[in-house]
């Protein structure tokens, strides 16, 4: 999905844990995840640190979309 | 066995005898006469089935011209309503490729009549056509027609007669990538032991799960001001609203949805996965973790980003088809395109 949606020229991160294959499915903007069950999440975390966790995930995220890549490149 | 089953036949300007590059551009014609390489292929199928007719195009004309040429040719097709269509094969030529692979794709989807044709796994025709029409794997340039033919031949018997195909590499066909349930003698277990053992000794093994090929796309360009992006959230960690409206599958997913997220500040409180691969403990308490609308929502509100796009789309990742994924990147990519959208964040489980 991540590279049809970008073969429009729309810039694409893909935000996943499993790295390798995003990266072997061809996504150019790649974001490394906490887990599998909760991708932008830590159950363990207390609350307010979840949120700052997440909302550190989306900024580099973000950051992804505004740099300007020629090959897969993880951000973090 | 009763009447023989028909066949009808497309070929370029070169196959169809009227000339080389140089008639490249000639509109299509239809001739009720079996011209090389049908001829050839007529002969195998033998009592069973006859080529009724052969379409010729040029294959300039068909690449400039796809819809009048396309037209033409369905027409005909309708008119004589064979019971399977045969093109090429175009070995690895990339405008035949394409033009056998169009009308292939054609055939199938608007008469609902099979199609066979042969491509080298390279001709950039294939994937237009090899999830939907069956495709015999022929070599690289026409040298190989005499192979090429009674493979084409031997499928086409089979499709007409409504019998089973067996595994692509039996039949010769290229894998269309669909997943197929086969009963085994032996385990999962003992089959991977097998092969551990033969690969340690040196010996010949064939992978069950032989890794596909992926193609790459650009990098498309970076956003310039973030402050002006509407960025939209998509996920394939099967979250939807509860109750699941659309009914997206849990695994194997046949399709996506698209809900309406301007009005909300976070996907907490009304949406719940169904994805079936992963315990969904975590993602049901707090679904923002799998597709984090809340966060995006803040950075709206603080104007980092423009906008949230309105809508958020999801599917289920797990075990769903690499033909489905594409389907549902092109469709979705394209609402997303049409829609001005600026960048896209796409969380998978």
């Amino acid at each position: 999905m991540v590279k049809e949606i970008e073969r429009y020229g729309i810039p694409i991160v893909h935000m996943a844990t499993i790295t390798t294959i995003s990266k072997s499915v061809g996504a150019n903007r790649i974001v490394p995840t906490i887990a599998i069950p909760h991708p932008v999440g830590n159950p363990d975390l207390p609350a307010e640190e979840e949120l700052a966790l997440r909302r550190k995930m989306v900024k580099t995220a973000l950051e992804a979309l505004s740099t300007e890549v020629t090959e897969p490149t993880e951000f973090e | 066995m009763g009447e023989k089953f028909k066949v009808l036949y497309y070929v370029n300007q070169f196959f169809g005898q009227i000339g080389g590059e140089d008639k490249a551009g000639m509109k299509p014609v239809y001739k009720e006469e079996i011209i090389e390489p049908a001829m050839g292929f007529n002969g195998l199928l033998k009592d069973e089935g006859e080529v009724i007719g052969t379409l010729i195009c040029g294959d300039n004309y068909f690449n400039e011209n796809k819809e009048e040429a396309l037209s033409y040719i369905l027409n005909v097709i309708k008119e004589n309503n064979p019971d399977i269509v045969v093109t090429g094969p175009a070995f690895n030529a990339g405008r035949y490729g394409m033009a056998c692979a169009e009308i292939a794709k054609a055939v199938v989807e608007e008469l609902n009549i099979p199609v066979v044709t042969g491509m080298y796994i390279e001709n950039p025709g294939l994937d237009v056509c090899k999830s939907i029409a069956i495709v015999a794997e022929v070599s690289d340039s026409a040298a190989g027609m005499r192979k090429a033919l009674p493979t084409m031949a031997k499928l086409v018997k089979k499709i007409a007669k409504g019998e089973e195909l067996g595994l692509p590499e039996e039949e010769g066909y290229i894998p269309q990538g669909k997943r197929l349930t086969v009963i085994v003698e032996k385990r999962g277990s003992q089959r991977a032991v097998d092969m551990l053992l033969a690969r340690l000794n040196g010996e010949e093994f064939e992978t069950e799960l032989p890794m596909p090929v992926f193609d790459q796309v650009d990098p498309a360009d970076a956003i310039k001001d973030l402050s002006k992006a509407t960025i939209a959230l998509v996920t394939s960690g099967g979250m939807v609203p509860l109750g699941n409206p659309d009914r997206i599958q849990s695994a194997s997913a046949q399709k996506w949805g698209k809900y309406d997220v301007s009005k909300r500040d976070a996907l907490t409180g009304e949406y719940c996965t169904i994805h079936g691969g992963f315990d969904p403990v975590y993602a049901n308490e707090i679904p923002d973790r799998v597709a984090p609308l809340d966060m995006l929502k803040e950075y709206e509100k603080e104007g980092i980003i423009g906008k949230v796009f309105e809508y958020f789309y999801t599917t289920t990742g797990t075990g769903t088809s690499v033909g489905n994924s594409v389907k549902f990147g092109t469709e979705i990519g394209k609402e997303l395109k049409e829609a001005g959208v600026d960048g896209v964040i796409l969380t998978s489980t």
